[in-house]
């Protein structure tokens, strides 16, 4: 533990250490906050045309005209994020030479693996506390539901530790950051529309692909809705993803 | 505290060790030499738990290097052939962050960063960022990390490479300090540096082992005969038969423009020659012991293949 412990902390402080870190969440933080605020534009130009209407009237949801679909913009902007902070943490390793450091000291590959993705994780929580921030202006001017809220916060930390594992895994296998980082674009995109295949009609290999996209998952969260299945993909995929990368560097040792 | 039994290492078809036997006792400091690609690193890599071997066995300080890679890896400090720096950390976050997940405990981290900075003279730069220092600083930096968990043995990969001459001293010194506390493993395709820094040497080539002792017995097996080689203001053989006509002189011969002159081991001509060479008004320029070592190593390593 605390040797996990450590290497966190090491890789914490790398990203406040370069400008990784601020480019990455102020660009991440002016994305968010101009998603949000043109859809609360939206959303109050739409709420007071509706307002007219009784029955409309009830139909105007703050979570899910601005929350939802802010959600979905987040993990859109995550595919490009997610790489960004996963691209170095073990490329860099093997380029620098530094990986003959870290697996020449009393550490388990296991502990690296865990402690290089708990410091990238830690970073994107970092992300999600800032853009909580934006919301209390929604909380304290109208009155948003908290369940799916909270949900869809819990949705965006999966999403992001999938992808993170995914990024992490792109990152043992080549100790150059660029072709790690695009090859996490590309999965991660394809994560993004595999579901699309299902629109043309469900069943077999079809369903199949629709499974392995985040989309649907991550879609039911957003509406408040919590089931077993979603939170089973998120997590074996992540879990996939880090054995993977266990794996990668295993091998090559003992090639 | 190091021993290594019939030790092999395959890449793929690549044998890049074949066999390595040899042995370093406590407190020594040994020098591994051998020509590039001779199968310094990867013996080094596979004694520091880097990277497993084919067949064979290693131990250090005790521990089996493949049943016991956790023990190993806390008995020895390991500076590779590319010093493992993190550019963007201060020297003393760098140690100290070495000292973490070298599990050093707690309460005595401190303590050893400062005891390895000191040792290795880095007070001026360790509030520093490793990129800004020189390479010099930058290999002591190597060399403290390998220290900082006060290790038994100490494995240091070509620890003098790329430095400039007043550097390579420096260095030189530092290990030499560290003789009796450690015990060392040295590579180097530097002759020099094992004649003035080691008791013993391990001389690969290829792969093989060509050679391992300690200094004292490879001069014993090797030279039957002492010697000087003389630098005169002419060296031709007349100036050489003059030599050859000394008392207890066994061989003098012209060497390019040197004149080696030799006697049997045990006796020491070295005065006989000089007062030959002022009395027959010959020009001494220069007057040297032959060296032992380079001369084997160069038969040794001249015998293989292309290095």
């Amino acid at each position: 533990m605390t040797n996990i412990w450590s290497l966190v902390k090491k890789e914490v402080r790398a990203y406040f250490g370069s400008p990784i870190a601020y480019v990455v969440i102020a660009g991440f933080l002016l994305l968010v906050g101009y998603f949000f605020y043109s859809l609360m534009n939206w959303f109050n130009a739409t709420a007071l045309q509706m307002a007219q209407n009784p029955y409309y009237a009830q139909q105007i949801n703050i979570n899910e005209m601005v929350f939802s679909p802010l959600f979905h913009n987040v993990t859109i902007i995550l595919i490009l994020v997610a790489p960004l902070l996963t691209m170095r943490l073990l490329a860099e390793e093997k380029k620098a030479g530094t990986d003959e450091l870290l697996f020449t000291s009393p550490l388990s590959v296991g502990e690296i693996v865990l402690g290089k993705y708990i410091a990238a994780l830690a970073m994107w929580t970092i992300m999600l506390v800032l853009t909580a921030l934006l919301s209390i202006f929604a909380f304290a001017t109208g009155n948003p539901e908290l369940t799916p809220w909270l949900m869809g916060y819990l949705g965006l930390f999966l999403t992001g530790a999938l992808f993170i594992a995914i990024g992490l895994f792109f990152s043992s296998l080549t100790e150059n950051q660029i072709v790690a980082a695009f090859l996490t674009v590309v999965t991660l995109l394809l994560l993004l529309v595999l579901n699309w295949v299902t629109s043309s009609g469900g069943g077999g290999w079809r369903s199949v692909l629709g499974y392995l996209s985040y989309s649907d998952h991550f879609g039911e969260m957003t509406k408040g809705i919590l089931e077993t299945k979603d939170l089973v993909y998120f997590l074996t995929f992540s879990f996939f993803g880090l054995f993977l990368t266990h794996s990668v560097i295993q091998s090559r040792r003992w090639r | 505290m190091i021993e290594v039994r019939e030790l092999t290492k395959r890449y793929g078809e690549l044998e890049a060790v074949r066999g390595l036997t040899f042995s370093v006792e406590a407190g020594r400091i040994w020098g591994l030499l051998g020509p590039n690609a001779a199968g310094k690193t990867t013996t080094m890599r596979i004694l520091t738990g880097y990277l497993p071997a084919t067949s064979g066995r290693a131990t250090v300080a005790g521990f089996d290097v493949f049943d016991k890679p956790d023990d190993v890896k806390r008995s020895i400090g390991y500076l590779p052939e590319v010093v493992p720096l993190y550019q963007d950390m201060t020297v003393q976050s760098y140690l100290a962050f070495v000292a973490e997940i070298k599990q050093v405990p707690k309460a005595k981290r401190k303590a050893s960063v400062d005891r390895v900075i000191a040792s290795a003279g880095l007070g001026d730069v360790r509030r520093r960022l490793i990129k800004n220092i020189s390479r010099g600083y930058k290999q002591r930096v190597g060399i403290a990390q390998a220290m900082i968990h006060d290790p038994k043995v100490l494995v240091l990969d070509e620890p003098t490479i790329g430095l400039d001459p007043a550097q390579i001293r420096e260095i030189r010194e530092l290990i030499r300090g560290l003789r009796g506390e450690h015990t060392i493993l040295l590579s180097t395709h530097i002759l020099p540096e094992v004649t003035q820094v080691c008791d013993g040497v391990v001389i690969i080539d290829h792969g093989d082992l060509r050679y391992s002792g300690s200094l004292a017995d490879l001069a014993a097996s090797l030279q039957k005969s002492d010697g000087v080689l003389l630098r005169l203001r002419r060296a031709g053989e007349e100036e050489a038969a003059l030599f050859r006509g000394l008392p207890g002189i066994e061989k003098a011969a012209v060497e390019g423009d040197e004149i080696r002159v030799e006697w049997p081991r045990g006796r020491d001509l070295r005065d006989e020659v000089a007062r030959l060479a002022l009395d027959k008004g010959l020009g001494l320029r220069e007057m040297r012991s032959m060296a032992g070592i380079e001369e084997l190593y160069m038969k040794i390593v001249a015998g293989g293949p292309e290095q």
